[in-house]
């Protein structure tokens, strides 16, 4: 019995997807820039976005997100987002003498400008980690794919 | 003392499932039931009894802080075993996924090619 | 001088990512040439470091016990010396043997991380950050084991895996323990805290140890938990082969029993017959087991577990002398080690088989791969004037000296039954008559020649002066292991 080829799941997954995307976009953006302040910070906030592009791998299918975001910008931006992290070690390093020494100025506690670099190594964090996670996974599907195509011909290696 | 034993029991039972049971995914699932269990374990060291998240809010005393607030330092540990438990098991499933590809079945008895 | 510490993790975490940025768009040169410059680097720096006292670089300008702090003492610039110049050599031979897997990128990236972790494992003074360290390199080699994805490879780094995952579960509960009794995860603050304190039966401690001694021993392949070394060891390339068996089980799973054992908790007499114990059983298992098989990289992965017994022996020993036999015969392990795993990458590039009974009479066909073998196997099993032979004697006088007769006795009979296998080594492969596989093979390609002649004559020459060598690097770093009190002043400053 073949399954319907439409991409996805059914009708009632893909509404809710769209109404709770944006709410969890929002709600991992809130972790991440309030993460010096509250719990949270780079890692839980990176892993909120990423879940969001697999609900809608999950919801939708694999064609439909990788035309919103490919296997290729992804990994970019992954590299792009650890390199910022170590050009901010190094600055550290030629400041203070010592490495992710903390250079901004620390402004007033309790507020969101405040902790000198610790915001600029969250938005780095959040953008590696969602954008690794979502490669994983995307990597995971498409080997899903050639096991379910050799199965029907049944080839073993 | 109760949780530390539960804890211990939940080491054993993700130990019981990694050693025991033939299927791959099952020994995967096994790993991280142990990983969570290490966790807990050292969440549980900074545990005190009646305490506050260790959240400095602005209308706090200090000494309110240190005398009834759980120990933030494991809790600083355990973010980064998590993240390590994590790219662990991404490989693992990985490649559980290309062991299926190469020998055709999940069960760890029949993938013993290497011996002696 | 305190800031270039930090760059021996960096530069390679950098050199990685740039890698997979540009990478993409020149797959073939770049990777290759960018990694071996990279190596290079991090050797310069290790000369500008060296012998310069205990260097301590505190990160991020957090003083300890409060923030993470990396020390530079002479046993982490020894150990550095192992891991660096083993990386640049291998990397060196891997510009050629890799061609036939194609895919330079991801093996590059994951060598290069693999060293970075290797590196800060040796640098750090936080245990902590040891395990994050230990992880990092741990999980790029379980990548580089099954890298040509065969099915034999898969099988052998899946149980690799799950074994090393095991191994570090149990040391973070180590850690946790031993949290539980100090109060903080400072290797020099946990030192000075254990001896004011003078808590010599804490049950916490007892089973830190315990669990220590699991995990780490389970990295750095001693029995019983070698199960997972020779099938790893021989389903790697051969450059991860030369990198795990030289570097990784040192790096991994005897220096951090080094360190703790000696600088951080007291090395009591219990913990020291635990030591000799698993070593002298690791010596002979490993021997004997190695001497029955045929496929030539297995024998040589039994044989790294006899040999990292040798030096587990000499650290249970505990006598100075013991300590310098140790760390003398890991320098000379990771030299000869290496040679033998790369001239058997080299044997198989040419030849396709790693099977003793196909080969044979390699000496014409092969001539500089043969001879750096025959080097490889006469320092493996003591014979003098190569370096194997002065690390194997100052273990047995150290043995002989602390009247422990049973070690001793194992100890010689190791020597024999490693002479044994490893003459019948020499006689099926690389003498005698020339099977139809070698008849067409031809000398090594230039870069993979290269690395094999260094490691031979660095075996000569290290076995010829071996009174400099021990003088000038080994006596340093034994003088810090058993000078716990001048590890935690300098660390901490007080």
């Amino acid at each position: 019995m073949k399954k319907n080829k439409q991409s996805g799941m059914t009708f009632i997954v893909k509404t809710i997807t769209n109404l709770i995307i944006g709410f969890m976009m929002v709600f991992g953006a809130y972790i991440v820039l309030y993460g010096h302040i509250t719990p949270g910070g780079g890692f839980p906030g990176g892993v909120m976005i990423a879940l969001a592009y697999i609900l809608i791998t999950l919801a939708y299918g694999r064609k439909v997100v990788e035309s919103m975001v490919s296997g290729i910008a992804g990994s970019i931006a992954d590299d792009f987002g650890a390199l910022v992290i170590l050009i901010l070690g190094f600055i550290g390093l030629l400041i203070g003498g010592t490495f992710l020494f903390n250079f901004l100025p620390k402004g007033t506690p309790f507020s969101l400008f405040s902790a000198g670099n610790i915001i600029l190594y969250n938005l780095a964090i959040t953008v590696k980690v969602g954008m690794s996670l979502y490669i994983v996974f995307l990597a995971l599907a498409i080997l899903q794919r050639v096991v379910t195509e050799d199965e029907t011909q049944e080839v073993r290696k | 003392m109760t949780l530390y034993f539960l804890d211990f029991v939940l080491l054993i039972i993700g130990l019981y499932a990694l050693v025991v049971k033939r299927h791959i995914v099952k020994k995967i699932l096994g790993v991280a039931i142990m990983e969570y269990a290490v966790n807990l374990f050292l969440i549980l060291l900074g545990f005190r009894k009646a305490g506050i998240a260790p959240i400095f809010t602005k209308d706090m005393d200090i000494n309110t802080f240190i005398h009834t607030a759980v120990d933030p330092l494991p809790q600083a540990l355990v973010l980064t075993s998590i993240v390590i438990g994590l790219g662990t098991l991404a490989l693992m499933v990985a490649m559980a996924i290309r062991l299926y590809e190469r020998y055709g079945t999940f069960d760890m008895e029949e993938i013993n090619r290497l011996r002696g | 001088m305190t800031a270039l510490l930090p760059l021996f993790t960096a530069i390679p975490v950098f050199s990685a990512i740039l890698l997979l940025l540009i990478g993409k768009f020149d797959k073939k040169n770049f990777p290759r040439i960018w990694s071996v410059l990279t190596s290079l680097s991090l050797l310069v720096i290790l000369a500008v470091i060296w012998g310069k006292g205990t260097i301590v670089h505190e990160m991020g300008g957090w003083k300890p016990p409060f923030g993470v702090v990396l020390v530079s003492d002479h046993l982490s610039r020894l150990m550095l010396l192992i891991v660096n110049a083993v990386a640049f050599l291998v990397t060196i031979y891997s510009y050629i043997y890799m061609k036939k897997y194609e895919d330079y990128l991801r093996f590059f990236t994951l060598f290069l991380f693999m060293l970075a972790g290797m590196n800060g494992v040796v640098l750090t003074g936080d245990l902590f950050n040891l395990y994050v360290f230990l992880e990092i390199a741990s999980i790029a080699s379980y990548a580089l084991v099954g890298y040509g994805v065969d099915a034999e490879e898969l099988e052998a780094s899946f149980k690799y895996l799950v074994l090393g995952v095991l191994a570090s579960i149990f040391i973070l509960f180590g850690i946790g323990m031993i949290y539980s009794v100090t109060g903080s995860v400072n290797m020099a603050d946990i030192a000075r805290f254990l001896t004011a304190n003078n808590i010599a039966d804490n049950k916490a401690v007892l089973m830190a140890v315990g669990l220590f001694i699991l995990g780490f021993g389970l990295k750095g392949g001693l029995v019983p938990f070698h199960a997972w070394l020779p099938d790893a060891h021989s389903s790697a390339p051969a450059p991860i082969s030369a990198m795990l068996s030289g570097v990784l089980i040192k790096a991994l799973g005897i220096y951090p029993l080094i360190r703790i054992f000696y600088n951080v908790i007291d090395m009591t007499p219990v913990i020291s017959t635990i030591f000799i114990v698993i070593g002298c059983i690791s010596m002979i298992v490993g021997a004997l087991m190695g001497s029955g098989q045929i496929d030539i990289k297995r024998l040589f992965a039994f044989h790294s577990v006899s040999q990292m017994g040798y030096v587990i022996v000499g650290i249970g020993l505990g006598t100075p002398l013991g300590i310098i036999g140790a760390i003398f015969h890991l320098l000379n392990h990771s030299v000869f080690k290496s040679l033998l795993f790369l001239s058997s990458g080299a044997i198989e590039n040419k030849t396709g088989t790693r099977n003793m009974k196909e080969l044979g009479g390699l000496k014409e066909y092969m001539p500089v791969t043969s001879g750096s073998a025959i080097v490889g196997s006469l320092s493996i099993s003591g014979i003098p004037p190569f370096n194997g032979f002065w690390s194997k004697l100052i273990i047995i006088l150290a043995a002989f000296q602390a009247k422990n007769m049973w070690a001793a006795a194992a100890l010689v009979l190791t020597a024999f039954l490693t002479l044994m296998c490893f003459l019948k080594f020499l006689r099926h492969a690389i003498f005698g008559e020339a099977s139809e596989r070698v008849k067409g093979a031809k000398e090594a390609s230039f870069a993979m020649v290269f690395s094999l002649v260094i490691f031979a004559v660095l075996c000569l020459l290290v076995g010829i002066f071996n009174g400099w060598v021990i003088s000038n690097i080994i006596v340093p770093a034994q003088s810090v292991i058993t000078n716990k009190l001048g590890y935690i002043s300098s660390v901490l400053g007080i």
